[in-house]
């Protein structure tokens, strides 16, 4: 137990909880940019697999971890366009819609995996650390903050990115507008459908990439490899108010309680049974997060609301 | 003949294009799977049909795949009407079978014809339980039930694999994650035939007529469907449409539940298991039955139909796997692609029905 107290492990286990809110962070922030335009895509967790699958696949086979990436991304970018079609032009029920995705993504990789893979092969993931030779020198802010893979500083750095594109660019404006008033923005001219779509297209990808690099962090696929992973993203859409900074804060939060919950097991803290408890950790507190947020914060006024010119 | 003429002929059948639209359109995906993957799709699918409905064992296998997704279809019918979105068939079917379990653990030795009902009862409760709570979220907290029915069910899965760790884990045997195996007097008795097809499928059949008439021919029910069809609207009639939110995620989770008690009493081992993950166990029937009770539209005894339909699916998946080495994944693969066209066709369906009843030209004018 007095093991876990010590400054070193302490600062271990932050750091893995940064890499372990990245796949988090990816498809909230996505799915952030999808909301704010008025679309609910629950389809998150298949895209996130189909995503994986992909990279781990194109990686496995190119001995390319960066040219998996791209197919992941790729793929993603796909996977949105469909969705658009689904919700934005033929108005489906969004909710239900994403359950379909997510049983199509969860069936389909399985099946590509079993039929192209077969056993589990490892893959060389994408492991360049671009500060690394930086972080011997800065002791313990080193560690936490400069020991981390490429595709770790892209996810953060993405939070400005999406932060700037959502309040600052014409684009933002037009997804904040079909958004809360998809009939008043078109009456200003506004293409609703075709700013929904880019927004669900950006998502999606993000979706992809999220999938993607949790793939080759890991270095393998197996069935179901998000568990889960991608309905907390949207849950932490939430958490975060469709706010970049909040999803950020929501995925360090979850990614943190998810290393501990690791770290303790490690430590033999927890053993044995106690292990499966300890695991439901994120779940748990998805709940609880969402009952103190639900009240508290108004969601875009349209979003799940299909647009038509008539009604 | 003019084209209202061919909408009148074809009025009864317009509710009908659209689900078989969709399995046409799945089907049509999954041949292109099966192309891609060098199998005759005919093959395929011949096999598909044989291994599902080819004869008397083949016809009992696909009523035994068929149980669970019944009773969670009727369940998600009953929440779907009243306008909630219960994706907790997972961990619904997962509380429903340990609190069976644990009934059997408790009263092994009581008789038979009152052990088999406590069980299945007991599966109820434990279900309800576990869809009640996201349903006083929603309507107590606005907690999004989509959400924390999802979360709802990785919580099942691991508290699943928490009783078995320990617990409830069978004494002195490997250390496998299942019971030991549970009291005979629990067993669900076959039925007569010489099939392995068992009580479980009759259980189906009285849910899913419980639940037509709880829905259509019951206060309660017409209550239910009224705040699903518009909560503001009710409420101003004076409804609790917090009680009612609450009433049908517990009845749609005591129905997945007792498919929880099904697939354990009925399984050939007679245990809880949860080794290789609760997907293994429920067999996704959590997701699947959502995919069944769309396929019915919403109406419990038309979700008995298309489970059946989607219980071949699965159990011809196997002899598919078998003849064309293409995994049965692909079923999974191609429910989601029925729900896809199912929920995407709806602007088409109501189109097709106003196009059916001759009204498509005056609002083409208009």
């Amino acid at each position: 137990m007095n093991d876990f107290f010590t400054v070193s492990i302490i600062i271990a286990t932050l750091a893995s909880g940064i890499r372990l809110a990245v796949p988090f962070l990816l498809a909230a922030l996505g799915e952030a940019v999808g909301q704010r335009a008025g679309v609910l895509n629950l389809g998150v967790e298949g895209v996130m697999l189909i995503g994986a699958f992909a990279a781990y696949y194109t990686a496995l086979e190119s001995g390319s971890a960066a040219f998996g990436l791209l197919v992941g991304l790729a793929v993603g970018a796909i996977m949105g366009l469909i969705y658009a079609f689904i919700t934005v032009v033929m108005h489906a029920e969004q909710g239900i819609s994403g359950i379909g995705i997510y049983l199509f993504g969860l069936g389909f990789t399985d099946l590509l995996f079993q039929k192209l893979v077969g056993t589990p092969k490892p893959i060389s993931g994408l492991q360049a650390r671009p500060f690394e030779w930086l972080a011997d020198d800065t002791g313990r802010v080193g560690e936490l903050l400069l020991n981390h893979t490429v595709l770790t500083y892209v996810a953060f750095l993405l939070v400005p990115v999406v932060y700037f594109l959502i309040t600052k660019t014409t684009f933002g404006l037009n997804v904040r507008a079909v958004g809360e008033n998809p009939q008043a923005a078109d009456t200003l001219g506004v293409n609703v459908n075709r700013i929904r779509t880019a927004a669900i297209i950006i998502g999606n990808t993000m979706a992809g990439l999220a999938g993607a690099t949790l793939a080759l962090e890991i270095g393998i696929f197996q069935q179901n490899l998000t568990a889960g992973r991608g309905f907390i993203a949207i849950a932490l859409v939430y958490f975060g108010a469709w706010r970049p900074v909040g999803v950020m804060t929501g995925s360090l939060l979850f990614g943190i309680v998810s290393s501990t919950v690791l770290q303790l097991q490690v430590q033999d803290v927890f053993s044995g049974s106690v292990v499966p408890i300890a695991n439901m950790a994120p779940a748990v507190l998805t709940v609880i997060v969402l009952v103190v947020v639900s009240r508290r914060i108004g969601q875009p006024a349209a979003l799940t609301r299909p647009f038509t010119r008539d009604s | 003949m003019s084209g209202a003429d061919i909408g009148r002929l074809l009025r009864p059948f317009a509710g009908l294009v659209v689900p078989i639209g969709a399995v046409i359109a799945a089907l049509a995906v999954g041949a292109i799977l099966l192309g891609i993957f060098g199998a005759n799709p005919l093959t395929g699918y011949r096999e598909l049909f044989t291994g599902a409905f080819g004869g008397p064992d083949e016809l009992a296998a696909t009523a035994l795949k068929s149980t669970p997704l019944m009773l969670v279809g009727v369940g998600i019918c009953i929440a779907f009407r009243a306008g909630v979105i219960n994706i907790g068939g997972e961990g619904q079917i997962i509380m429903g079978a340990i609190l069976a379990t644990l009934v059997a653990l408790a009263i092994p030795d009581i008789p038979r014809p009152l052990l088999v009902p406590l069980v299945m009862i007991a599966g109820g409760v434990g279900g309800g339980i576990w869809g009640a709570i996201p349903g006083a979220l929603k309507a107590y907290s606005g907690v999004n039930e989509i959400l924390s029915t999802i979360m709802m069910n990785i919580i099942a899965g691991f508290f699943l694999s928490f009783l078995l760790e320990d617990w409830l884990i069978e004494p002195g045997a490997i250390r496998i994650q299942q019971t030991k195996r549970l009291s005979h007097n629990a067993d669900l008795p076959l039925l007569p035939g010489g099939t392995r097809l068992h009580l479980g499928i009759v259980v189906a059949l009285i849910v899913a007529i419980l639940g037509y008439l709880l829905l259509f021919r019951s206060s309660l029910g017409m209550r239910l469907r009224a705040v699903g069809h518009n909560p503001h609207a009710s409420r101003s009639a004076g409804m609790k449409v917090e009680l009612s939110i609450t009433q049908a995620l517990a009845f749609s989770g005591a129905c997945a539940g007792i498919a929880g008690a099904v697939l354990v009493f009925g399984s050939e081992s007679h245990r809880l298991i949860g080794e290789g993950g609760p997907l293994a166990f429920t067999q996704s029937a959590g997701f699947n039955g959502i995919v069944t009770a769309l396929f019915g539209g919403l109406h419990p005894l038309f979700t008995v139909l298309s489970s059946y339909l989607f219980g071949g699916m699965l159990a011809g998946g196997i002899s598919l796997q078998r003849a064309v080495q293409v995994p049965q994944a692909l079923v999974i693969a191609l429910n989601g692609v029925v729900v896809v066209f199912v929920v995407g066709s709806l602007k088409l369906r109501s189109r097709i029905q106003r196009w059916a009843e001759g009204d498509i030209q005056m609002e083409d004018r208009a």
